[in-house]
């Protein structure tokens, strides 16, 4: 079993594809005798509201039904998509490039940029695709999660518009096996935008077709990294690719391909209607637009909520409720699981991806992840890096060998059968183990504990 | 051409070569397990990491391809921590058992540990445990807990035999190499992943245990197991006879040749050295009566047998089978025997029913023997026409052949219950080979003659290439090599001097 996606509602379990939440001895057993399982939705998520921000994805969330067509284009969906078609094809992506618009899925990599490193039709003839990442799954982040579930139109337009950007006839989403709802509110809305013209032939009686299909994964955290997520595609192992060549020259099938995240395709159909430069102006430079983020851990209201690039973490954790219970805040870690973590006292750094760099960390996919005063940094590192090493993919030996390392020897330390050495080795394998590797997973396995020993490194040595 | 600095030094390559290819050439070697020229460079051993000057980090040099002004260096302080570090990791979880490990001596984590590692361990954690001495087909025992999971056995099923026998399961420190369930690696070329296994995790069932490659010989020399000419380096072990069941030859290896059989050879050819120790011909034998010979002894006989029979029946009753596993060297000296002074017409050279094997797009041949191509060139085939089994053994039945000569082929097992009938219609049988077979107990004379690990000469393939194999053991017993023995015989004929220098 992977992530469930669902740290919002921890304890969460799934109970074949039904998720519970909030879950307890109790509702565990309720839910494994009687078959009697709670819908983990009845709880609704909290999306910032009442604060001061600009709201571009959930602006609509507290609609009812806002997963159905008819609610959808009411609230002037499609319209995106609409006025993408009236443009061509090169004028998108500049407005696109205009945006600012990164990626969202944790790369950060300007989505305009990206898209323009697919080789025209002229140059390479023949079928093209774009790929929707809902592969999601790193501790910490659910917003994709969310995303499908309340406005899977938003998605599907934006994947759309993305397609028409670059030639594509063919569009996939790629969405994690464990997200069933999510899956099952994605095959609807699909059905549904068929039906009414908007996917398949001549889409809004306009000279551009394509066609949307929905892949399941079969549950590997290595499946959300895009070059991964086109060998799982076709059929093979996922198993990262090594650029170049990128997926975009080369990707699904050999083909030109586009892999775009849930929240980035969800981003396109508002920058479609409203141009680049209304959302560029809403973000920080190089960081256009909003970001919406997975808030965590001990805090008052776990949820999603969206800002505006470069809003202080600490307005984010504000929104959230602040730390739950009335504790202290001893660390937070801003971008999902594999991202350095923060001190208590950096929470006033601006949440886009230049300014997290900026103190070390990354933005990755916004899973904002907040420890209390209880916490012993050195079980957080062990978890982690446990999780790490459990999705390492195996493929290249210093993430394979040194992820079960690094485990192994936190499990010593942590049963109180530390020797000494102990934290330099730990501090020379993350070393050796970051920058010699295929993928990010391996990057990261090297950067968690090393991040945490250095910020906390007296939660290490007392096992010592 | 792109011109780069390797470790200081100007290089040149052409552009888009390697950095690890472009070394190699250069004579630098960089450590590597995954990348294999022929089945490319995924790139995830980590171990042919370098220092690139611009480059925030180290890079793979086998992802590397050169162009003009690119600085590389491969065993700066830099390159050699991160290649160490590289090995640190692939020992972390590898079995201590070299003692046993039949790969000892050509283990490529010896030989790095030694070359680039020659650090301090720092495990201090239990070594992971996989599985141990599986066999995984006829030839293949694998050993997970020594793979270092370089993936280029599962790249030679899927890539060059496309049976994809074998698959990475799971994932993380428990992924391992295994069988595809419910399939075995039985192809053609299983052998091979054993040469390209890096490590100890692939070895032979034939070879493991029975010698410690250090105790052996190589010969450089070609396969006979088909037309294809495989270039393959014999091994052989003589100073410690104990060893190895007795058996000379402990192995057969492929050497790369680009233009015959790259880097590969089947499983045929491989084994095919057990032939060498089996069923070998060692004296010099009259079988009716039985008595041992000396060699000039038995060429005087046999030299005086063909006179009588000529002088009473005839050139046109003397009928002669060869085999393809002639050199060219010996199908000359046949030609002047044979043909020179005998003047035969009766030739046979086609081959046994089994000689005719299976054939794939990749090297094996039809044609089980190495060098029928060789004796076309003589006229042998072509020219002087082969005759069929059947057509032969009915011209013995009308009495039309009062002698028969057989080179190295088993006659009585082609003709089967009518052979000993055949033989003995004929005035005189010879049998000249290395093998004795069936025949070998139906002529008058018992000729021992050497096989092609006990001589040197020439093959030419089905492509019409002609290649030096060359000898790597002594010849058995008192056995000769077929054009020593022609050209003695034809000295007897003639009266003549030796035709050919003896060796």
């Amino acid at each position: 079993m992977e992530c469930l996606g669902a740290c919002d509602y921890a304890p969460a379990l799934l109970v074949n594809e039904t998720l519970v939440g909030a879950a307890s001895q109790e509702s565990i057993a309720a839910s494994l005798g009687q078959g009697d399982i709670p819908d983990f939705r009845s709880r609704r998520d909290p999306v910032a509201q009442g604060y001061e921000t600009t709201r571009i994805l959930t602006r609509h969330f507290n609609e009812e039904r806002l997963a159905e067509l008819p609610v959808y284009r009411s609230l002037g969906g499609y319209q995106g998509l609409e006025k993408a078609l009236s443009l061509s094809r090169i004028e998108l992506i500049e407005e696109v490039k205009k945006s600012n618009l990164r990626g969202l899925g944790g790369a950060g990599f300007p989505t305009g940029m990206k898209w323009a490193t697919v080789p025209a039709d002229g140059k390479v003839p023949g079928p093209r695709y774009v790929v929707a990442n809902a592969d999601e799954s790193e501790p910490g982040c659910f917003k994709d999660r969310v995303l499908i579930e309340r406005s899977p139109h938003q998605l599907l337009e934006g994947l759309l518009i993305a397609a028409y950007a670059i030639g594509a006839k063919d569009a996939f989403v790629f969405i994690r096996g464990e997200y069933g709802i999510q899956y099952r509110v994605l095959r609807k809305a699909v059905a549904e935008a068929e039906k009414a013209g908007l996917v398949g032939g001549n889409i809004l009686g306009k000279e551009f077709s394509c066609r949307v299909r929905i892949m399941r994964g079969a549950g590997a955290y290595i499946s959300g990294l895009d070059t991964a997520l086109l060998e799982s595609m076709e059929g093979k192992k996922a198993w990262p690719r090594q650029p170049p060549p990128f997926p975009t020259v080369a990707g699904l099938m050999g083909r030109p391909t586009v892999v775009n995240n849930v929240e980035t395709l969800s981003m396109l159909p508002a920058i479609a209607f409203n141009g680049g430069e209304w959302f560029a102006k809403i973000g920080v430079p190089k960081c256009g637009g909003t970001a919406v983020y997975s808030v965590s851990g001990h805090v008052e209201r776990p949820g999603v909520y969206e800002f505006p690039m470069g809003a202080p973490l600490r307005r984010i954790l504000e929104a959230a409720g602040g730390v739950r219970d009335g504790k202290k805040l001893k660390a937070v870690i801003p971008g999902g699981a594999s991202t350095p973590v923060l001190s208590s006292h950096e929470i006033d750094v601006s949440m886009d991806f230049e300014g997290l760099r900026g103190v070390g960390s990354f933005l990755g996919a916004g899973g904002v992840i907040v420890l209390d005063e209880t916490v012993n940094m050195a079980e957080v590192a062990h978890n982690i890096e446990r999780f790490l090493a459990h999705e390492s993919c195996g493929q290249c030996t210093p993430c394979r060998e040194g992820s079960e390392w690094t485990v192994r020897i936190l499990e010593r330390i942590l049963a109180g059968r530390g020797v000494g050495g102990d934290l330099p080795n730990l501090q020379r394998i993350g070393e050796n183990i970051t920058g010699k590797v295929i993928c990010a997973l391996g990057d990261t396995v090297g950067v968690v504990t090393r991040g945490f020993m250095k910020k906390f490194p007296k939660d290490f040595e007392r096992h010592g | 051409m792109a011109k780069f600095t390797l470790n200081g030094k100007p290089v040149e390559a052409p552009e888009g070569t390697l950095v690890l290819e472009a070394a190699k050439k250069a004579g630098v070697e960089i450590p590597h397990y995954c990348y294999h020229p022929a089945l490319g460079n995924p790139g995830n051993c980590r171990l042919c990491v370098v220092e690139v000057e611009g480059a925030p980090k180290p890079m793979v040099s086998c992802r590397l391809p050169v162009k003009d002004g690119l600085v590389v260096k491969s065993d700066s302080e830099a390159a050699r921590r991160a290649q160490s570090a590289s090995l640190e990791f692939h020992l972390v979880n590898h079995p201590l058992d070299c003692p046993v490990c039949d790969q000892s001596g050509e283990c490529g984590l010896q030989d790095y540990y030694m070359k680039i590692g020659r650090y301090q361990s720092q495990v201090r954690e239990d070594k992971l445990h996989k599985g141990k001495r599986m066999p995984i087909g006829p030839h293949v025992m694998l050993d997970q807990e020594r793979c270092v999971l370089c993936t280029r056995c599962t790249r030679f099923v899927d890539q060059v035999t496309g049976t994809r026998e074998l698959g990475i399961f799971g994932r993380g420190h428990m992924e391992r190499v295994d069988l595809i369930p419910g399939m075995a690696l039985d192809n053609a070329y299983s052998g091979n992943v054993v040469d390209i296994c890096p490590v100890g995790a692939l070895t032979e069932r034939d070879f493991r245990y029975k010698v410690r490659v250090w105790y052996l010989e190589e010969t450089d020399t070609i396969c006979p197991g088909c037309a294809r000419g495989c270039n393959i380096s014999l091994h052989t072990n003589t100073q410690r006879t104990w060893h190895n069941e007795g058996r000379r030859a402990a192995r057969i290896k492929p050497r790369h040749n680009p233009e015959v059989n790259g880097y590969w050879i089947c499983d045929e050819g491989r084994y095919g050295y057990k032939s060498l120790d089996q069923d070998r011909l060692g004296r010099v034998i009259r079988l009716k009566p039985r008595q041992e010979l000396s060699w000039e002894r038995a060429l005087d006989e046999v030299a005086a047998a063909l006179k009588n029979g000529f002088k009473a029946k005839g050139p046109e009753g003397l009928a002669v089978i060869a085999s393809g596993a002639f050199s060219n060297e010996d199908w000359a000296a046949m030609k002047r025997l044979f043909c020179d002074v005998l003047g035969v017409r009766r030739f046979l050279f086609s081959p046994e029913p089994d000689q005719v094997g299976e054939e794939d797009g990749l090297l094996r041949r039809r044609e089980k023997v190495p060098n029928l191509k060789g004796g076309e060139a003589f006229g042998f085939g072509t020219e002087i026409p082969s005759k069929s089994w059947e057509s032969l053994a009915r011209e013995i039945e009308a009495g039309l052949v009062w002698g028969l000569y057989i080179v190295d082929r088993d006659a009585a097992k082609v003709w089967k219950d009518k052979a000993a009938g055949l033989f003995s219609r004929l005035d005189l049988a010879v049998f000249q080979g290395s093998c004795k077979g069936k025949t070998g107990d139906l002529t008058h004379y018992r000729l021992p003659a050497t096989a092609y690990a006990e001589e040197d000469g020439h093959f030419t393939n089905f492509e019409g290439k002609t290649q030096f194999y060359r000898k790597a053991l002594e010849p058995l017993g008192q056995a000769r090599t077929d054009w020593r023995i022609f050209s003695e015989l034809g000295e007897r004929l003639t009266q003549s001097a030796p035709l050919e220098a003896a060796p």
